[in-house]
């Protein structure tokens, strides 16, 4: 498997992790954030913490789509389903994320609700042609990598004239959600991991903000050599004092990102002055809705939907997880009630949450009393 | 399905439409109808000496040995998958949940729930399938019975078996007797019957040659039993894979495993779908596999054993158990890291089987 197995090689990752370990200094801590739910799942996947010296700590950022949906939204997109009779087309990640009164996509299926899971918006455009007669509602959710596939299905319905098709708008902004993390202050970080398919839209100078703000950012790809050779630029971009970003996916990633892609999005959607994220508040300019020339196809004003803002359950910690101040195993419910298989808290759900990655691969059993080893 | 086909020979109903017809309501009302769906689609493609005593039961003659008995339910969709239909798996899959006992399978039995609308030929080409998987595997389907729903309360068509074979003294082949130190050995490559599946789901088609592995295990198993009578266990890892299996294993034998990531078998073309896919491959479907336990000094003939079937020839040891009060699955990844391999419920993948 070209392109892939080159970037699992443990033999170089024994390398890098030794010349990190070399640079670190003794005196020094190193807490970086990986903001990506992807850096997240392959650092879990690869045992990649193990493998670095004591000093680096990685924190799990809000990067994970179903992570940051606010139940609210679960309960739009349920309400979509079973008061208003659509077909709903969702991303398979979206079906267990707990809503109100423990019900969840999958148990509104289970309950009547016409709810399909797609692969892509295109699965969703046929659905439309197919059923004329009914109404399908693309259930959207992501940063900007989902978000030009949504942009481009709107333009389609619009060239063929699909009045029955429309999009429950939920993709937000990741410079947001980083500025949201850091204003809120209460995190020690030297460095953070950029997104790199995120930034393969943005660009890389999305995050000069923070980089001028003293904070080191380097954009990585999502295989565990990525990752490593990322953390050995965030070391030397803290030993050195010199806070910058830096592009460490040169393979796939043109510093300028894609401006196709952004002028799909600049054509058919627009800013919300606000969104609630889960984990990080109503924050504004942060989300973005169908432009008003594509009205039409905005479920939310099609079918008049609320928005009602619904607290997390008693005891979840999932707003402290995205933002990275609590670890996974120190939530009261991990494992306790809540695990993948029946999440309570949305990180829990997807193997991009910071919970379900460090269950899945049983990094909470790395630890602790009477652990053993692999013989 | 034995009622009454030669009663209703002197019938004078035209044909069948076996081209274009479709099953309507009249064929499982038990009624004329019924009787020449059974004549002319079933009970000629089954025949054998059971079925055609053309009662609602078949009677066997005694066997002398322990009894083995299994059943199971077919849903799998779409119907016709490449290297397999819903039928010749019916028939591979209680075969090798029978035969995963040490047992030979005897005989089987086969219920059909059919939707309304279903073409004729669709149906006819299921049963001359499953008819093929019988007669290679050497189990006649002995006795079934026929359904009919209306449109919207199934989908096409679901199939139920149930298997039964004969269990020669001194062999016991359970969950429950797997020993710390034990050789884990699969049969061969992983994730085949999954993969397959996936590439002809609506939606989701994508150009592969991979072909399910859809295969009756009971000859590789007796070759098995008969060099090595005291392995300890067999599992076919079905749903949810290698990685829902062991873990079920080590739940039941209440111990620890260790696999080498590079040592489990798996085709490139399917390591590739998985990972456009975003799968773990060792969670993903087999239906022509199975995993062995055995003492460590005895894997190496039974591979070798295994390696001489023609359902066995990739075999290898991936593993070993270990003493382990959490009973967790561990694997050594290629990339020198150690992981833990969780159960899969495999929800991305609905009716695989």
């Amino acid at each position: 498997m070209k392109f892939a197995s080159e970037f699992r090689d443990g033999k170089l990752a024994r390398k890098i992790t030794a010349t990190i370990a070399a640079e670190c200094r003794p005196d020094r801590q190193y807490s970086f954030m990986e903001f990506c739910g992807g850096h997240t799942h392959t650092i879990a996947r690869y045992g990649l913490e193990a493998m670095l010296p004591g000093s680096i700590r990685l924190v799990h950022g809000p990067g994970c789509p179903v992570c940051v949906l606010p139940v609210g939204r679960i309960d739009s997109a349920i309400e979509l389903a079973c008061d208003h009779g659509v077909i709903l087309c969702t991303y398979g990640d979206t079906m267990r994320v707990p809503g109100s009164h423990r019900l969840s996509l999958l148990k509104a299926k289970a309950a009547g609700g016409d709810i399909r899971m797609v692969w892509s918006t295109l699965d969703a455009l046929k659905i439309a042609r197919d059923n004329p007669g009914r109404d399908v509602v693309f259930f959207a959710i992501g940063f900007e990598t989902t978000t030009p596939p949504t942009a481009m299905a709107v333009k389609m319905a619009r060239a063929e004239g699909l009045k029955n098709f429309s999009i429950f708008c939920n993709h937000v902004l990741t410079p947001s959600a980083m500025r949201a993390v850091f204003e809120g202050g209460s995190l020690p970080l030297q460095g953070v991991i950029g997104p790199g398919h995120v930034s393969a839209v943005i660009g890389i100078d999305a995050y000069r903000e923070f980089s001028d703000e003293g904070m080191p950012v380097v954009v990585a790809g999502f295989e565990p050599l990525d990752l490593l050779q990322a953390i050995l630029m965030l070391v030397r971009q803290v030993n050195e004092d010199r806070p910058r970003v830096e592009n460490a996916y040169v393979r796939a990633l043109p510093a300028v990102g894609n401006e196709k892609a952004r002028g799909v999005i600049a054509e058919t959607m627009t800013l919300r002055k606000s969104f609630e994220w889960r984990g990080l508040g109503t924050l504004p300019d942060s989300a973005v809705r169908l432009a008003d020339d594509y009205a039409d196809f905005d479920a939310e004003r099609r079918f008049d939907l609320p928005y009602r803002t619904v607290p997390d359950p008693k005891s979840c910690a999932c707003a402290e997880v995205v933002r990275g101040i609590k670890h996974p195993q120190d939530c009261p419910l991990f494992g306790r009630g809540c695990t993948p298989d029946n999440p309570i808290g949305s990180c829990m759900v997807s193997s991009e949450g910071g919970c379900a990655a460090h269950w899945l691969y049983g990094r909470h059993n790395m630890a602790g009393k009477g652990q053993k080893e692999p013989a | 399905m034995n009622s009454h086909t030669d009663r209703n020979s002197h019938l004078s109903a035209r044909p069948l439409d076996l081209v274009n017809g479709r099953i309507d309501l009249t064929h499982g009302g038990g009624g004329r109808a019924m009787a020449q769906l059974i004549g002319e689609v079933f009970a000629g493609a089954f025949d054998n000496p059971y079925l055609a005593q053309g009662n609602d039961m078949a009677v066997m003659p005694p066997i002398g040995e322990r009894l083995v008995m299994s059943t199971d339910g077919y849903v799998v969709s779409p119907i016709f998958f490449p290297g397999g239909d819903i039928g010749s798996l019916a028939v591979h899959g209680t075969i090798n949940d029978v035969a995963m006992s040490g047992a030979r399978p005897l005989y089987l039995s086969a219920g059909f729930i059919l939707e309304e609308g279903l073409p004729l030929a669709d149906l006819r080409r299921i049963v001359e399938s499953m008819a093929n998987a019988a007669r290679e595997a050497g189990v006649p389907i002995v006795t079934g019975d026929t359904k009919v729903v209306e449109r919207g309360k199934a989908d096409g068509v679901f199939i139920t078996t149930a298997g039964v074979g004969a269990l020669r003294d001194g062999v016991h082949i359970a969950g429950d007797r797997i020993q710390p130190g034990d050789a884990i050995i699969v049969s061969g490559t992983i994730g085949d019957h999954g993969i397959a599946l996936l590439s002809k789901r609506e939606n989701l088609e994508f150009e592969t040659t991979i072909e399910s592995d859809s295969a009756p295990l009971h000859g590789l198993i007796a070759a098995m039993v008969d060099a090595e009578p005291d392995i300890h266990c067999l599992r076919d890892p079905t749903r949810g894979g290698l990685a829902s299996t062991l873990n079920e294993l080590a739940h039941q034998s209440g111990l620890g495993m260790v696999i080498d990531e590079d040592a489990v078998p798996i085709r490139p073309s399917v390591r590739g779908a998985c990972e456009l896919l975003g799968i773990d491959p060792l969670g993903v479907a087999n239906e022509g596999k199975l995993v062995a336990f055995c003492p460590r000094d005895k894997a190496e003939r039974l591979v070798s054993v295994m390696r001489a079937q023609p359902f066995g020839q990739d075999a290898t040891v991936i593993g070993h158990t270990q003493a382990d009060e959490r009973r967790l699955v561990w694997l050594k990844t290629a990339f020198g890291s150690e992981r833990v391999v969780e159960w899969f419920n495999g929800e991305q993948l609905p009716r695989i089987c």
